[in-house]
């Protein structure tokens, strides 16, 4: 990491020196992650050090399932229906980035800007009234 | 980077860490014995004074307690889940503004005076990053799930995914609208932008959908599908024992405490303690402790919030979550996007 701005850079081009001014801006991301990450494994390793270590009878292993004794695997089949709402999410979620820049720049853009968002809204809108008539989001 | 604005972050990190991480464990205890009173009972009160030492006595119990791995669980996933779960809600604190900041030149031991930040990273897109880093909390949950290798916590976790990433939607279109006002990602801008005006009056619709989101974001009742006791047992933390299982419920509570942030930064004017006004003359680079008492106020209302919610309301069936995240408050987010640019448009705001 170089240090402030301007100051050991002087010979490098303006645009080396933005980069790091912005880069800067992460070192403490970059540090909190590290930390708790640090804090994350000390718990685990605490209370796996200095937890009781039992044996016990096998049927405490068994995975809960209100005291029988289990049948069969836990991964069994599991209803489309989440897999429907995955892909949902994801295609209706860019939108919303879409969104998100539209919407830093939009006070200097004004009406054109309005205009052009109301053309994306409505191919938006028209997409998710078509997964309503559809029935994807209908739970039995 | 200098070395000394490195030790300055991690010493704010640290003591991020420390006042969060006690917070939670208080509100664990609040929500005991609030849940108490609301249901006319005693809740926990023998271990010291009116209970008051009851988060130690559960935190060492947690410690000391056998660290049961199901021989059938997926063993990786199984112990990275809990991790998983607790780094991603801490790292989401890292751009909450709480205040402006100090000068200072730490007693006397430099000559020319730092500027402190009540906030750890000062991005300009911090809006995204918390929201991206707390969407990340969604695979503790699922992890946690499948490694498990039980059905109640493999139905739990799959319920947890479909049901954040629905509300997920609601929330990003929510704050579409304050963006749009402040043309800026920078959470301190946002706050700043609401010095005349708190942004809960022209983006109503949107504090509603957001709150919400939020609560059904951090798994809270009325929306506490992934747990939902009295169907899949405890979901998808059924088979966690000792810290395990402490940590996804301080990362449930890190999450409780980020969302309260993220309300009171976007709609609730941050620091400002009242909707109009400002601050009422009073110079706040000289009284630099005002916003942070005003910031830490609020949150501890809207905790105080969840709580009360969670003891009031009783639980919403699946089909009735999904349906109000997908055709209640998108189309409500919408509405709210389009009402705050005509605003904007017309020059109201």
């Amino acid at each position: 990491m170089a240090a402030e701005a301007g100051d050991s850079l002087d010979n490098s081009s303006p645009d080396t020196n933005l980069v790091c001014v912005v880069l800067e801006q992460y070192v403490p991301v970059l540090l909190i992650i590290v930390i708790a990450i640090v804090l994350a494994a000390a718990l685990l390793s605490v209370s796996y050090l200095l937890g009781p270590k039992r044996y016990g009878s096998w049927r405490k292993h068994l995975p809960y399932e209100s005291g029988m004794v289990p049948r069969g695997d836990a991964r069994e089949k599991v209803s489309l229906k989440y897999y429907l709402i995955g892909a949902l999410f994801i295609l209706f979620d860019i939108e919303i980035v879409f969104l998100v820049a539209w919407a830093v720049v939009f006070r200097e853009l004004g009406m054109v800007a309005l205009v052009e968002v109301l053309a994306f809204l409505v191919v938006v809108i028209g997409g998710y009234f078509y997964v309503l008539k559809k029935g994807a989001l209908e739970w039995e | 980077m200098t070395p000394l604005l490195i030790t300055i972050a991690v010493a704010k990190i640290a003591l991020v860490f420390f006042v969060v991480l006690t917070v939670v464990a208080y509100l664990t205890f609040t929500e005991r014995r609030l849940s108490a009173f609301i249901q006319d009972r005693y809740g926990p009160n023998r271990v010291g004074p009116s209970g008051f030492l009851q988060p130690l006595a559960d935190g060492i119990k947690f410690i000391f307690k056998e660290d049961i791995i199901p021989p059938k669980a997926n063993k990786t996933m199984y112990i990275m889940a809990p991790a998983f779960a607790l780094v991603t809600a801490l790292a989401a604190l890292a751009v909450i503004p709480i205040g402006k900041g100090f000068h200072t030149d730490l007693f006397g031991f430099l000559q020319d005076p730092v500027f402190v930040r009540f906030q750890i990273a000062d991005l300009n897109v911090g809006l995204l990053y918390v929201l991206g880093i707390s969407s990340l909390s969604v695979y503790g949950v699922v992890l946690g799930g499948w490694g498990s290798n039980s059905k109640y916590s493999l139905l739990g976790g799959l319920r947890a995914a479909a049901q954040m990433i629905s509300y997920e939607l609601a929330l990003g279109l929510s704050i579409l609208g304050v963006i749009a006002i402040t043309g800026s990602l920078r959470l301190g801008d946002i706050i700043e932008a609401q010095e005349t005006m708190w942004f809960i009056i022209p983006s109503f619709i949107g504090f509603v959908v957001f709150v919400i989101s939020a609560f059904a974001e951090t798994n809270r009742l009325p929306f506490d599908m992934p747990e939902a006791e009295p169907e899949i047992v405890a979901g998808y933390h059924t088979e966690y024992s000792s810290i395990k299982f402490a940590m996804f419920f301080m990362a449930e509570y890190t999450h409780m405490i980020v969302a309260s942030c993220m309300i009171t930064c976007l709609f609730l004017g941050g620091w400002y303690p009242l909707p109009f006004g400002g601050w009422f003359g009073i110079d706040i680079n000289t009284h630099w402790y005002l916003p942070p008492v005003v910031f830490i106020g609020k949150v501890l209302f809207l905790l105080f919030l969840f709580i009360w919610v969670r003891w009031t309301l009783p639980r919403f069936r699946y089909d009735q979550v999904m349906s109000l995240g997908w055709k209640r408050l998108f189309p409500l987010a919408v509405a709210n996007l389009l009402l705050v640019s005509f605003l904007i448009v017309s020059g109201v705001l």
